[in-house]
C-alpha cells in the first residue's frame, strides 16, 4: 500500500482512502482529505516534521506519522 | 417577533472572520465569558443599533464531529438549545472547505443564513461566484459580506430574521442536499425505528448521527439495546454495498456534493500565479531561514514586552504611579541634585572609606558592591548597595550605620524639582494623614488602607501595562498567521512533551514574567496541552525569582557562575519531566487531539482588531485575576499585622514577622521543610511571604541569615522557592486559564508537591555524598526518584473500553 508517507515534496497525489480510527482518521477527513481529492505535497518543517500540503485550495498540516494513514494511489 | 428575543448563533471555521463579523454585529455591547466548564470561551452580544436579537458566537469550527472540544461545545449548543437561527459565515477564498460545516449545519433544521465573506477578494482574483445558485443548491439564503468593511451584514441579519419566520410558518425544512440512495434508504428506516417522534425538522440530524455510529448522540438518545441491533443491520447493509464505514461514507458524500456545486457556482480564472501570501510562505517557513527568522521574531516579542518597553511601564507604575510619584519633567536636576548630595556628604568621607575598605579586606559580604560604589561616586548604587548589606556589616564589626543613616534621612525631596506628580500612596497621605504626619482615621485603617488595599491594586495594575504590549504582539501574530507556522515549526520539539509547539511562547515569556506567560497560553487551542502548559510555565525562573538566585550565589557559592545557569536548567528540566509525567496520567490522557491544522494566509490585521483582542485579555485579567490578588495582598497584609503584641493577641503596625499570625504559620509548618534541609522558621516565613511576590522572599530572608546555613540546605531552599506554587499573581492567572477551581488547586498542589520532590532529593543525596547520611531520608529520596522514573517510562493510560 503506497501512502502520503511515501510521496515526494512537489508530487501531487491522489488519495484513495484514511485508514486508522476515532479521533484522528475523522478530523483528517473533516479537513477535506477524502477520497479521489488531489493533494499537493508542498513543503516539510525545518525539524524535518510535520508536512505542509495544499488540498481542496487551503494550506494544512500534519505529521508524517499520521500520512501513514492516508493511502495514496 | 415582538416581545420575545431572537437568538442568533453564529457559526463557521476557525479564521473565516467570524470574530470580525461579530464585532461588527455587537460593537462593544458584548459579554465574554466561558462556555460551562470548558476552558472554551463563550461571547454573546447584543445586535448593534436593532433591539431584541442576541447574538452568541460559537467556537471556530471546522466539523460537527463528537470528538473535540470545540465541536461538542458548538453542537451542543445547537442541538440543545436551538437558536432561532444560525448565520453561518464562509470564508469565499475557500468556499470548498467552509461549505463542509454548511452541510452539516443546515441537516440541523434550524433557519440557516450563508454569509460568504471575502468576496471582494474573490472577485479581485478574477473568480465568479454565482449567488443565487449557491442559495438554490444549499435551500438556504446566500448573501454576500465584508465583514472588515461592515458591508452586506445588515441584509445578512435581515436574512436571517425572514428565514426564521417563514421556518415557524411552514414548520418544515427540508435540506435540499441528499446522499446517494443506499444512505438515504437506511436513514429513513433509522429515523423510523428511533426518532419519529421528534419534532421533524429534528430528525434528520439525528438519524445522520446515529447512521455515522456518534456516541454522543447513541448515549443521549438512549436507546434500547434491540433498536441499536435493529439499525446496526441497516448500517452494515449500506457499509457492504458502498464498501467503506459509515463515518467516511457520509464525509465523503458531503465533499463529493459539495464539489459539484462549487464547480457549478464558482467560474475560476486559471492563472494561479503565486499569491503574495504564498510568497511570504515561501521565506517565512524556508527550510533554512525559518529558525532564525523564528529566532529573531521571539528576541523582539521578549525584548520589546519584557525588557525594555514592559520593564519601563512596568517599573513606571510600580514606582511611579503606585510609588512616591514621577518627574513630568526635571528628573535630571533631581538626579544631579542626588549626585551632589552624596559627593558632599558621603564620598568625600574618608572614615566611610576606611570602614568599606577594610570591611572588604577581610572579605565581608557586600563590601565590594558598596566599595565599587563609593569609587564611581554613585549615589544609587550605594544606597541601593547599603540597604542590602548594611545588617551584614554591622554584624562584622564595620558598621557604617552612623554615618549613612543620617545622610539618607536628609535626601533631597523629588517634590523639590521639575514638575513632580506625587503615586496614589502619596495622594491618600494627603486625604488621610493631618499636617503632623499622623493618620486622621485609625491607625489600623489607615495602614490597610495603605499597606493592604493600595498595595493590593498597585500589585494588580503593576502587570497591566506589560500584559497590553504582550497582548499586542499576541494578537498580531495570531491575526497574521504566524502563530500557526509557531506550531508547524515547533511541533517536533514539543509534541514529546505533551506540549503544544504554541508553548514555546508562553515559557518564553515566562522568563520575564509568570503571569503574562500563562495569559499567552490562551493560543493554544488544545484544552490537554493549554492546562500542561499553565501548570508548567511559572517552574522557569521569573526576574522575580532573579533576586533569590544572586542571593544564594553570593551568600554562599561565592557568586559562582553556574548558580544562576544552573537554575535555569531545573525549570527546564522541570517542565520537560512534568509534562512527560502528566501526560500519562488519567486526566491528561483523553484522545489524543490531532496536529492536522489549517495553515491559514498571511494577511496584515487591522489595528482595530488588535486592539480588541488586547483589551478583551486585558480586562479578563483584572477582573479574574486582579481579584485573587487583592484579596490574597489584603490577607497577608492582616497576617502580617495581626500577632502577639507583647501583652497578648492583638494587632500592631509594627508587629515584629516572627509574632504575627503569619510567623505562627511558619513555625507550625517549618518541620514540614526539615528533611529539605532547612527548618528554620525563618525560612518558612520567607517561603511564605514568597506568594506575595517572589522577591519578598529577599526581604524576608536577608544575608544574615545564611549564617550556619551549608550550601547544599542553601540550594535545596533555592530550589524549593523557584519551582514551588508561583506568587498569588501568577496564581490568580491560573485560576484565570484554567477558569476552574479543581484544576487550579491542582496546577498548584503539584507545583508544591513536584518542588519539595526535587528538593529532597537534592538534600537527602547530598547529604549522603557530604558524609551526613540520613539513611531514612535517602530511601524516601531513592524512592521518589524512582516514582519519577517511573512515571518517565511508563505506558500511557489508556482508558478501559474502545
Amino acid at each position: 500500500m503506497k501512502t502520503m508517507r511515501d510521496a515526494k515534496i512537489k508530487d501531487t497525489v491522489r488519495v484513495v482512502r484514511v485508514h486508522g480510527e476515532g479521533a484522528l482518521r475523522r478530523r483528517i477527513m473533516d479537513m477535506g482529505l477524502t477520497k479521489g481529492v488531489e493533494v499537493y505535497i508542498r513543503k516539510v518543517a525545518p525539524l524535518g516534521d510535520p508536512v505542509e500540503v495544499t488540498v481542496r485550495g487551503y494550506e494544512l498540516s500534519l505529521r508524517k506519522a499520521d500520512c501513514e494513514l492516508i493511502e495514496i494511489e | 417577533m415582538s416581545n420575545k428575543e431572537l437568538r442568533i448563533a453564529l457559526a463557521g471555521n476557525p479564521n473565516s472572520g467570524k470574530t470580525t463579523l461579530f464585532n461588527a454585529l455587537t460593537g462593544s455591547n458584548q459579554f465574554v465569558g466561558n462556555w460551562p466548564g470548558v476552558t472554551v470561551e463563550k461571547k454573546e452580544g447584543k445586535m448593534k443599533g436593532r433591539d431584541g436579537i442576541i447574538v452568541v458566537d460559537l467556537p471556530g469550527v471546522y466539523s460537527l464531529s463528537p470528538y473535540t472540544l470545540e465541536e461538542v461545545v458548538a453542537r451542543n449548543y445547537l442541538v440543545d438549545e436551538r437558536p432561532d437561527a444560525i448565520l453561518n459565515i464562509v470564508d469565499g477564498t475557500n468556499l470548498e472547505r467552509n461549505l463542509y460545516l454548511t452541510t452539516q449545519l443546515i441537516d440541523l433544521g434550524i433557519p440557516t443564513v450563508v454569509a460568504i465573506n471575502m468576496a471582494d477578494v474573490v472577485r479581485k482574483k478574477g473568480d465568479h461566484i454565482d449567488f443565487d445558485g449557491l442559495s438554490k443548491a444549499l435551500g438556504c439564503k446566500v448573501v454576500e459580506i465584508s465583514a472588515l468593511k461592515e458591508e452586506g451584514i445588515d441584509d445578512a441579519v435581515e436574512a436571517c430574521i425572514e428565514a426564521t419566520l417563514k421556518a415557524a410558518e411552514s414548520k418544515k425544512h427540508l435540506p435540499m442536499h441528499s446522499f446517494s440512495g443506499a444512505v438515504e434508504h437506511a436513514l429513513a428506516h433509522i429515523e423510523e425505528v428511533t426518532v419519529h417522534n421528534l419534532p421533524a425538522e429534528q430528525q434528520r440530524w439525528y438519524a445522520i448521527k446515529l447512521f455515522e455510529r456518534d456516541t454522543k448522540v447513541l448515549d443521549a438518545l438512549k436507546l434500547s439495546d434491540e433498536t441499536i441491533a435493529h439499525i446496526e443491520e441497516d448500517i452494515k447493509a449500506c457499509e457492504a454495498e458502498l464498501d467503506d464505514d459509515a463515518e467516511s461514507i457520509i464525509i465523503n458524500d458531503r465533499y463529493e456534493y459539495i464539489t459539484r456545486v462549487v464547480r457549478k457556482c464558482v467560474k475560476k480564472k486559471n492563472a494561479s500565479k503565486l499569491s503574495t501570501s504564498d510568497k511570504i510562505d515561501r521565506i517565512v517557513t524556508n527550510r533554512f531561514l525559518a529558525l532564525p527568522i523564528f529566532a529573531v521574531i521571539m528576541f523582539l516579542v521578549y525584548y520589546i514586552s519584557v525588557s525594555t518597553v514592559g520593564a519601563w511601564v512596568t517599573d513606571w507604575t510600580n514606582d511611579g504611579l503606585f510609588g512616591d510619584g514621577w518627574h513630568i519633567a526635571g528628573s535630571d536636576e533631581y538626579d544631579a541634585a542626588l549626585d551632589s548630595y552624596g559627593n558632599e556628604m558621603l564620598f568625600e568621607n574618608t572614615e566611610l572609606k576606611d570602614i568599606i575598605l577594610s570591611a572588604n579586606e577581610n572579605g565581608v559580604l557586600g563590601a565590594e558592591e558598596l566599595n565599587i560604589a563609593f569609587a564611581d561616586k554613585d549615589y544609587g548604587a550605594f544606597t541601593e548597595a547599603y540597604g542590602s548589606y548594611g545588617e551584614k556589616l554591622a554584624a562584622e564589626g564595620f558598621s557604617v550605620a552612623e554615618i549613612v543613616d543620617p545622610v539618607l534621612e536628609g535626601e533631597p525631596s523629588p517634590a523639590d524639582y521639575g514638575t513632580w506628580v506625587p503615586g496614589v500612596p502619596a495622594l491618600f497621605d494627603k486625604l488621610l494623614l493631618d499636617e503632623n504626619g499622623e493618620p486622621v482615621v485609625a491607625e489600623w485603617l489607615y495602614s490597610l488602607i495603605q499597606d493592604g488595599i493600595v498595595a493590593g491594586v498597585g500589585a494588580v495594575l503593576g502587570f497591566i501595562p506589560q500584559l497590553l504590549v504582550l497582548f499586542i504582539f499576541l494578537a498580531f501574530l495570531e491575526a497574521c498567521g504566524y502563530m500557526s507556522r509557531i506550531a508547524f515549526m515547533m511541533d517536533r520539539i514539543f509534541r514529546n512533551f505533551g506540549l503544544s509547539g504554541k508553548s514555546f511562547i508562553p515559557i518564553l515569556i515566562g522568563t520575564g514574567c509568570g503571569v503574562p506567560g500563562i495569559m499567552a497560553s490562551r493560543t493554544i487551542e488544545n484544552q490537554n496541552d493549554r492546562r500542561m502548559t499553565v501548570i508548567t510555565t511559572t517552574f522557569i525562573p521569573c526576574s522575580a525569582k532573579l533576586p533569590i538566585i544572586a542571593l544564594i550565589s553570593s551568600a554562599l557559592f561565592g557568586g559562582a557562575w553556574w548558580v544562576a545557569p544552573s537554575a535555569y536548567f531545573m525549570g527546564i528540566a522541570a517542565i520537560l519531566i512534568s509534562g512527560i509525567m502528566l501526560k500519562k496520567t488519567k486526566a491528561f490522557s483523553g484522545e489524543p487531539t490531532p496536529f492536522v491544522m489549517e495553515l491559514p494566509a498571511y494577511h496584515m490585521p487591522t489595528l482595530g482588531a488588535i486592539m480588541r483582542s488586547m483589551w478583551e485579555r486585558a480586562s479578563s485579567f483584572i477582573k479574574k485575576a486582579g481579584t485573587v490578588i487583592l484579596l490574597s495582598t489584603i490577607v497577608i497584609w492582616l497576617g502580617s499585622k495581626l500577632g502577639n503584641t507583647g501583652d497578648g493577641f492583638g494587632f500592631a503596625l509594627d508587629m515584629e514577622l516572627e509574632n504575627s499570625i503569619l510567623g505562627y504559620i511558619g513555625g507550625a509548618v517549618s518541620w514540614l521543610f526539615a528533611p529539605l534541609g532547612f527548618d528554620s522558621i525563618k525560612a518558612a516565613i520567607a517561603t511564605l511571604m514568597g506568594l506575595l511576590a517572589k522577591e519578598e522572599v529577599v526581604g524576608v530572608f536577608g544575608v544574615l541569615d545564611f549564617e550556619g546555613m551549608s550550601a547544599l540546605e542553601g540550594y535545596s531552599f533555592l530550589a524549593f522557592n523557584l519551582l514551588c506554587a508561583p506568587c498569588f499573581a501568577a496564581m490568580g492567572a491560573i485560576r484565570r486559564e484554567m477558569n476552574s477551581a479543581k484544576w487550579t488547586a491542582f496546577a498548584i498542589t503539584y507545583q508544591c508537591v513536584f518542588a519539595y520532590a526535587v528538593s529532597l532529593m537534592i538534600y537527602q543525596v547530598g547529604m549522603a555524598f557530604s558524609g551526613g547520611l540520613n539513611i531514612v531520608g535517602l530511601v524516601c529520596a531513592i524512592l521518589v526518584a524512582a516514582l519519577i522514573v517511573f512515571m518517565l517510562v511508563k505506558r500511557p493510560y489508556k482508558a478501559k473500553n474502545n
